[in-house]
């Protein structure tokens, strides 16, 4: 395949009305695209949209459903990651696949039956010439556990280039980097393609989309949007064209009663272990009787805002929290985890993965429902009964489907178990209740049980707090949306009289101003080189 | 000259314990911990008693060499399906692979026993031991010169050939493992198998291979304990706890085979100083006895404390591999 002439008009690889469902998931609707060499491509959409499903069938990892693709021309099959090796297609997942006690070296010539004897000194030769010709910074030998997140992805890169790699896909390469890093990667990014590469870029950031790519293909909702060429498009018209029409949804919204300062969030600052900001300087105030949304691309630091109030997460600022039966103001900063639950501060965190922080899966709803209650009771025995009882009002208001109160949780579908996860923090009567995608994988019944839910806590005057990534709902839903954006606060709108292309300009504004001058040095040291 | 005989004894205490190391080594590099181990050297060795006493019983005149290769060979075949047995359950079927490992322990030394005895029967000797010294003068045939060069022909030339093979096996293993391509695959799967399966590696098919080899190694133990160390003479229950000692031996060598060699020979010594101590009493003995125990615990407390990567066992070590699935 490498000794053959790359025609200039035909594209590296073409989609035509590729399909991909998961039982009764459609994660792609014919959707079709094209890139050539020499040029980027971005793949842009919300989460969930179908971008990486899209990438997978093309390297190999699924098989589509219906549809072709084409590699300069021609009708290929893709069935394994070999295969696309074999039609020079590299992808860099988001998640590295890397082995820590090996070296740079090691990994990347790993699986690999080149020619010749065994020679990783060879190897770490061509190594660095790939490196230099491209422009990265890597030392063959350095093992990967004492690397930085962005060096491990400096060696998948090149795991793909070693191979021959002409078609790149890069799911979501900026997720863990820095703005430094991100700008050196964008260079490298450009001088691959100066070399005829043809590049897919898989985001969900404007800004990256507009300075680096030639071509967008937007997706929304599984569903292909169409393709705009960069130099033609503007932030709001590609905002429109991700976020899709309006859809009504007949959520019923009372008006909040007496809303009062209940959380005062006042300038919260928190750093991952990497030293990377994932919450700068965020301020709001949740009020009670009163649902607040927060929308934001997932990964924007909705999550270690909710576990900073929840005493999970160590941040720098103040959290001060109204309590209503005792007028007292505390700050939640100094407290542990335990004594922020008594004071009435809920977290439901239904997470990405729901088994996984709020429930035991092994265990029944009675003593999942215990979990929360372990401390209550005298001596050495558990109480039993009461988690009963609760159990089994909790499936009977909740329509939890399930044999029994004494069935193991895993064997409940998602929905159930989300019902029981919620269920058991609404029990507590709580003041502050925090929800995080709690109707992610849900069918329309279900989550329409759970809006319910909180619509019932917020007219019993709780502050809610509730962090979705469907904006039709969190429009219909929430009385205030704050908009958080690379871990700050975009905006704050009503929920009211906003409308869904305000939102998504704003899940990306901050971080367009932010990059903008990054960009501008970056580009001028382009420039001078 | 008694160091020199102390330190002969102690290599020829050492090399079963070599064995089974760097057959363990071997298959834990692919992420397997095998505890069968003890089990698979029992079947080892009484593999190579039934070959031995077979042909004892039915050749008129023993060949030399057939001597040696029918006890070797069914030995191996013994102990290649013992971990075969391990590799169907854990990598097929997905079983725990502690659980597995010591119900093949419990199996295999039970066989020795079972088969032990009965071969004692069928000689029609009262005692529960079967004497096969025929068979071991041909294994402990030593190179011709060693007796004459004193004591660096005591230790370093009297010992027989297989004991050499141990040698060279765990070199070669060591090489295999940090030098060519497959140990890189190898070392990958038990490391980090999602990340050797999108490599392209039959993750599969090395743990298998890993962990029948090994086994076949390990096994090669248990017939140098019973040929050379115990001049012929099986007797039920005599191999003792080498087999878990030699489990011990895979951490202080840090998953290196070549360290095992030293280690091997550290430990015997070890395991039999207390007889070139005098006036110990058995209480006093059994506590010599320990040592090998106690120099393992010391040096996991010193390895784990110092924690440097390349000192740990494989990531992925005991663990199952499902291909991820959506």
């Amino acid at each position: 395949m490498s000794g053959q002439e790359k025609n200039e008009g035909v594209p590296a690889i073409r989609l035509h009305n590729i399909s991909k469902r998961f039982g009764s998931v459609i994660a792609n609707d014919s959707v079709s695209l094209s890139v050539r060499h020499g040029e980027i491509l971005s793949v842009l959409g919300e989460n969930g949209s179908g971008k990486t499903t899209l990438m997978n069938m093309i390297a190999g990892i699924y098989y589509p459903d219906s549809g072709q693709i084409f590699v300069d021309g021609k009708e290929v099959m893709i069935r394994s990651p070999k295969d696309a090796f074999r039609y020079q297609i590299g992808m860099i997942h988001q998640h590295f696949k890397l082995v820590d006690v090996f070296s740079a070296t090691e990994n990347i010539v790993l699986g690999l039956e080149e020619e010749g004897r065994y020679s990783l000194k060879r190897s770490a030769k061509r190594i660095r010439e790939i490196s230099e010709q491209y422009g990265f910074d890597l030392d063959p030998d350095k093992k990967i556990y004492e690397m930085s997140v962005s060096e491990k992805q400096t060696v998948e890169i090149i795991k793909v280039l070693y191979r021959g790699a002409d078609i790149l896909i890069l799911d979501e390469p900026t997720a863990v980097l820095t703005p430094q890093e991100t700008q050196k990667l964008f260079a490298i990014l450009r001088r691959m393609r100066d070399d005829g590469k043809a590049i897919i870029i898989i985001t969900h950031k404007l800004h990256e989309v507009l300075s680096l790519s030639d071509e967008v293909a937007v997706l929304c909702k599984g569903k292909y949007a169409g393709t705009v060429k960069t130099a033609e498009t503007n932030e709001s018209a590609l905002t429109e064209m991700m976020v899709g029409k309006k859809v009504t949804l007949n959520i019923e919204r009372s008006e909040p009663k007496d809303p009062q300062d209940r959380l005062e969030v006042k300038g919260i600052t928190c750093r991952s272990r990497e030293g990377v900001e994932l919450l700068r300087d965020v301020s709001f105030v949740a009020r009670s009787g009163e649902i607040l949304g927060i929308a934001g691309i997932a990964g924007s630091g909705q999550r270690e805002l909710l576990e900073a109030i929840a005493g999970l997460q160590h941040v720098d600022g103040e959290i001060l929290y109204h309590n209503p039966k005792t007028g007292q103001i505390d700050n939640l900063c100094d407290k542990t985890p335990l004594q922020i639950r008594e004071l009435g501060v809920r977290l439901s965190f239904v997470p990405e993965d729901r088994l996984g922080m709020g429930l035991v899966g092994n265990m029944d709803i009675v003593d999942n429902i215990m979990l929360r209650s372990y401390k209550k009771g005298k001596g050495i025995f558990l109480e039993r009964s009461k988690p009963k009882n609760l159990a089994e009002q909790i499936i009977r208001d909740l329509e939890v489907v399930t044999p029994s109160a004494s069935t193991p949780v895993r064997r409940l579908s998602g929905g159930n178990v989300q019902k029981v996860l919620v269920g058991r923090e609404i029990a507590a009567s709580p003041k502050v209740l925090m929800a995080a995608y709690p109707v992610r994988g849900l069918d329309i019944n279900a989550s329409f049980t759970i809006y319910r839910l909180f619509n019932q806590q917020k007219e019993n005057g709780t502050a809610v707090i509730f962090v979705g990534e469907d904006l039709d709902v969190l429009l219909a839903l929430c009385d205030r949306i704050m908009v958080i954006s690379s871990g700050r606060i975009a905006g704050t709108v009503d929920a009211r009289t906003a409308t869904k292309e305000q939102i998504g300009l704003l899940m990306t504004k901050n971080t367009t101003d932010a990059y903008a001058d990054v960009s501008q040095k970056g580009g001028a040291a382009d420039a001078a080189q | 000259m008694m160091w020199a005989g102390f330190l002969q004894r102690a290599i020829m205490q050492g090399i079963p314990l070599l064995y089974g190391s760097t057959g363990e080594i071997i298959t834990e590099k692919s992420g397997m911990l095998n505890l069968g181990i003890p089990g698979i050297m029992y079947v080892g060795g009484i593999g190579g008693v039934i070959g031995a006493f077979l042909y004892e019983q039915n050749a008129a005149v023993l060949n030399p060499l057939l001597a040696v290769l029918i006890p070797l060979l069914c030995s191996m075949t013994g102990s290649l399906l013992m971990g075969l047995i391990y590799s169907f359950l854990t990598v097929t079927l997905r079983a725990n692979q502690n659980v597995t490992g010591l119900a093949l322990t419990t199996f295999g030394v039970g066989f020795g026993n079972f088969f032990g005895g009965s071969l004692a029967k069928l000689t029609g000797s009262d005692v529960p031991s079967i004497n096969l010294t025929a068979t071991s003068a041909f294994f402990r045939t030593s190179l011709p010169f060693s007796d004459q060069l004193g004591w660096f022909g005591q230790i370093f030339l009297s010992h027989s050939f297989l004991a050499y093979a141990a040698i060279v096996i765990a070199l070669l293993c060591s090489f295999i493992l940090t030098k060519t391509r497959v140990g890189l695959h190898l070392r990958a799967v038990g490391e980090n198998p999602a990340t050797a399966d999108a490599a392209g590696i039959n993750v599969g098919k090395y743990k298998y291979l890993a962990t029948c080899i090994g086994s076949m190694i390990a096994g090669l133990g248990g017939l140098y304990y019973v040929m050379d160390y115990a001049n012929g003479v099986w007797s039920n229950d005599g191999f003792g706890d080498r087999g878990w000692l030699a489990i011990a031996l895979v951490i202080f060598a840090v998953w290196r085979p070549n360290f095992g060699i030293l280690g091997s020979i550290l430990f015997g010594g070890l395991y039999i100083v207390h007889n070139y101590i005098r006036d110990l009493d058995v209480s006093g003995q059994e506590l010599f006895k320990m040592l090998p125990y106690v120099v393992t615990i010391l040096f996991l407390v010193i390895i784990s404390i110092r924690s440097k990567r390349e000192a740990q066992p494989p990531a992925h070590l005991g663990l199952p591999y499902f291909r991820e699935e959506r």
